[in-house]
């Protein structure tokens, strides 16, 4: 027996890709507007968070959220999705494990400000000022946001139900969560909790040049302007870094298609607590075994330093959602945050 | 002090804005200010990555223009190496970037402008929206705007890996050259696109000879807003979105600069305001004058109808007569009326499906040699494009090792930052008198601001149902009156 369903849709810290990805469904969202009322979606309706919040908890059946934590605001906005939905996705990297603006989260916001505002190569700032929470102008007084300490992926502030992972999530992924819903509204079916609506293994099995690997050592690692790599033979075999190994697979390996290396972008690979740290781990003990004397002086002891910039090209959409997740003061303690979740930090 | 209205939000530009608006005694309009309420702190943290995955990292700033940060970061990194790249990675960028722009300029304007401009001004606010529009234009113009846009996005995707966040631009090239199937495709898009580009034009140009209502609006006083322009030319001083001079005009359309991008510093600077996360451009030569207008101030405009008054030219035949019938009708060039904006962005539109399909047809464009692999010692280069918004800068600086250093991004949306304050006050002066607060008055406030197309705009209203929009007055006693109204797209 079927019903309608209700859907309430978010975004937090975003870019708007994730917008996009849904929009791209063209004529096929009116196929979501036949199975579902969508009660609150700030970008396309004029539902208000008065409106979310006057329902009763549990009384809408989905909740959609995109974008990472930045704000005391997005942590709100979670918070009462949570608690109004009985389903809770985490729709794109950012909700899902951080996303990339989580770089942010190797640095403190004040260095953040004083790049934007100060050290910038163009910047006009001769009075020394900062943007302020409350600043006084002629005709009264106009406030800003404060910046948290650091950028949280949704699982950190509220329990998270199912993951819609991509950068922004690609078409089977944003058509599977169409099929969810559909399954839901037709006969209160739903995945268990912690489903993640794209393959059950990592990207290399998806790989169309998954079948060019010997299993040999590695060689050195090179920059991906560095070489013309031979677009059927596995990238991590020609010296390339490739995520592949330890990301989640179900996008169709888009980048591999135009002869560039997987980032990651999916997040961790099923049974993975810390992709970045299992392949820096693994790399550790396989990479350039044979070639040592290709390395520059100085390395040859450590091959896997051939690797330029592990965090930033490991991490690149996970250091949020990472075993060390931040960049933590000096004598601060734990290191844990600023109380503002219910999640597992 | 009087009251305070606040608009929040009244729609995204790479983040959350606000629109403050300030009364005076009288109800009158005192001052309103665009806010920009949120930082991601791009420049920061890319310092310490490679180089050459900065055309991977910087699309992440914006997900409705993604393809102008992904070629604007590649020819950056080009230039960090010195490194000229070869013929067909260069079509094949521009190909791109057409198809990338297209897909923006088709999406704005059927999504957020055409509501406004071609439905009766007493649409219900249900039906003042894109699927209000198949009553007026019928369903299969529509229907086809949809699919065309569908397909830009689809060029996209085929020429680097993924239609929304791309990855095939490297430094030195193109990652993956085209194949011939794929071009043929590319081809058969081209032609559709170019079709109903020219209907979508034809169709305003209708409703502007016809309705003169809509071209009492465009020409009116409380949209209007005299300030320099910018944008790229080529060499024969025609528009130019890959690649060119960045070509500075005043208030009268009398060439006051011309430039490379590289040369950006010696002619642009940013000034912090403590009210707003976003700083605000201005012309050097000028120095910083404030928020104002005319040819003293250093305020300057970017964007579709900015580059028309920077061209002297279009080098497509199509979009060149339609630019002539443009300025033909405001009387001259430049134009200074801000909902011209809306109209030369679909004179671009046409140009742009003329680029698509003029390159999808060049047989360079399926060459296998799409990369040369840099060498030689990194140090630093500028990258610039005209995005859809306008003029995008990357500036950047690296270690001998190719490793960041410093990093300085001027984005469109942030050149038009005074611009929009400016014709946000503006609208607000000329409309809201003695305290009257109304939801259509405020409408036509916000119009001022969304001809500025600032980043996803388009998305926010291309689907059912409306925007959110909450008006808060601030009584001198202390009162706050909130009002709520639905968003009229």
């Amino acid at each position: 027996m079927s019903r309608r369903l209700k859907l309430a849709i978010t975004w937090a810290g975003a870019c708007g890709g994730c917008d996009v990805a849904l929009l791209d469904l063209g004529h096929r969202l009116l196929e979501l507007a036949e199975i579902a009322d969508i009660v609150y979606w700030p970008v396309a309706t004029d539902f208000k968070r008065s409106d979310l919040k006057a329902l009763p908890p549990g009384s809408v059946d989905v909740g959609v959220f995109n974008g990472s934590l930045r704000t005391s605001e997005h942590v709100e906005d979670a918070l009462l999705l949570r608690e109004r939905c009985r389903y809770l996705v985490a729709f794109g990297a950012c909700a899902a494990c951080g996303g990339l603006p989580g770089l942010a989260n190797l640095h403190h916001a004040d260095q953040i400000l004083d790049t934007a505002y100060n050290d910038t190569a163009s910047t006009d700032n001769p009075d020394d000022l900062r943007p302020l929470e409350r600043s006084e102008v002629l005709a009264g007084t106009l406030t800003l946001p404060a910046l948290t300490d650091a950028i949280r992926p949704l699982d950190r502030v509220a329990p998270v139900d199912w993951v819609a992972p991509g950068c922004p999530p690609p078409e089977p992924v944003v058509t599977r969560l169409l099929g969810v819903l559909t399954e839901l509204a037709r006969s209160g079916e739903a995945p268990p909790t912690g489903a993640v609506l794209a393959a059950d293994t990592p990207l290399c099995e998806e790989c169309p040049r998954a079948g060019s690997r010997s299993g040999g050592p590695l060689p050195a690692f090179v920059r991906p302007h560095q070489v013309l790599p031979d677009p059927e033979r596995c990238l991590l075999e020609q010296g390339l870094v490739c995520l592949g190994p330890v990301t989640r697979g179900g996008c169709g390996a888009l980048c591999l298609t135009v002869n560039m290396p997987c980032r990651g972008c999916f997040g961790a690979a099923p049974g993975l607590l810390d992709p970045a740290a299992e392949l820096l781990s693994t790399l550790g003990s396989v990479a350039a075994l044979d070639h040592e004397d290709e390395l520059p002086q100085g390395r040859r002891l450590f091959p896997v330093r051939s690797l330029v910039d592990p965090a930033g090209t490991l991490y690149r959409f996970t250091l949020p959602s990472a075993l060390v997740w931040r960049k933590v003061e000096e004598g601060s303690g734990t290191g844990t945050g600023t109380g503002t979740g219910t999640g597992t930090e | 002090m009087g009251q305070k209205v606040t608009i929040s939000p009244v729609t995204r530009l790479e983040g959350h804005g606000v629109i403050e608006i300030f009364l005076d005694d009288d109800g009158n309009v005192a001052d309103a200010y665009l806010q920009v309420v949120e930082l991601r702190g791009f420049e920061r943290f890319c310092v310490g990555r490679p180089v050459e995955e900065l055309p991977r990292i910087l699309p992440k700033i914006c997900g409705v223009c993604p393809g102008a940060h992904h070629i604007a970061a590649a020819k950056a990194t080009d230039a960090v190496w010195g490194v000229r790249i070869p013929p067909a990675a260069r079509a094949l960028r521009e190909l791109f970037l057409a198809a990338h722009v297209a897909h923006s300029h088709l999406l704005h304007f059927f999504a957020l402008a055409a509501p406004d401009l071609v439905l009766p001004a007493d649409t219900p606010p249900e039906r003042r929206n894109l699927l209000g529009l198949p009553a007026v234009l019928g369903k299969e113009l529509v229907l086809e705007a949809l699919a065309v846009r569908g397909l830009a996005q689809r060029i996209q995707g085929i020429i680097a890996g993924h239609p929304i966040h791309p990855v095939a631009a490297v430094p030195g090239g193109m990652a993956f050259p085209l194949d011939e199937a794929r071009r043929d495709e590319i081809a058969a898009a081209a032609v559709r696109l170019l079709a109903f580009s020219t209907r979508a034009l034809d169709l305003l140009e209708e409703r502007v000879a016809t309705d003169p209502d809509l071209a009492a609006l465009l020409v009116g006083e409380a949209y209007r807003l005299s300030t320099h322009c910018a944008g790229l030319v080529d060499e024969q001083g025609n528009l130019a979105f890959y690649d060119g001079r960045v070509r500075v005009v005043d208030p009268d359309g009398a060439e006051v600069a011309r430039f490379d991008p590289a040369d950006y510093l010696d002619h642009l600077a940013e000034r912090v305001v403590p009210w707003s996360y976003l700083k605000v451009p201005y012309l050097k030569a000028k120095g910083w004058q404030g928020i104002t207008e005319g040819s003293d101030s250093g305020v300057y405009r970017v964007n579709a109808l900015a580059r028309l008054n920077v061209a002297d030219a279009i080098s497509t035949p199509l979009a060149e007569a339609a630019r002539q019938r443009l300025f033909a009708f405001f009387g001259g060039r430049p134009v200074h009326q801000t909902l011209a904006f809306h109209w030369a962005r679909l004179v671009e539109l046409v140009h742009l499906a003329e680029e698509v399909q003029r390159l999808a047809a060049d047989p360079v464009i399926t060459d296998r040699e799409v990369r040369v692999v840099p060498s030689g010692r990194p140090t630093a280069g500028v990258g610039a494009v005209e995005a859809a918004r306008g003029t995008l800068y990357h500036h950047v600086e690296t270690d001998p090792d190719g490793i960041l250093t410093r990093v300085n991004l001027i984005v469109a949306t942030g050149q038009n930052n005074a611009a929009m304050n400016l014709a946000v006050r503006k609208a607000a002066t000329s409309l809201i008198r003695g305290g009257r607060v109304d939801p259509t008055l405020l409408n036509r406030v916000e119009m001022a601001f969304r001809a500025f197309d600032p980043c996803l705009a388009c998305a926010t209203h291309a689907l059912p149902g409306k925007a959110p929009l909450e008006v808060k007055v601030h009584h001198s006693d202390g009162a706050v009156l909130t009002l709520s109204r639905p968003c009229e797209r």
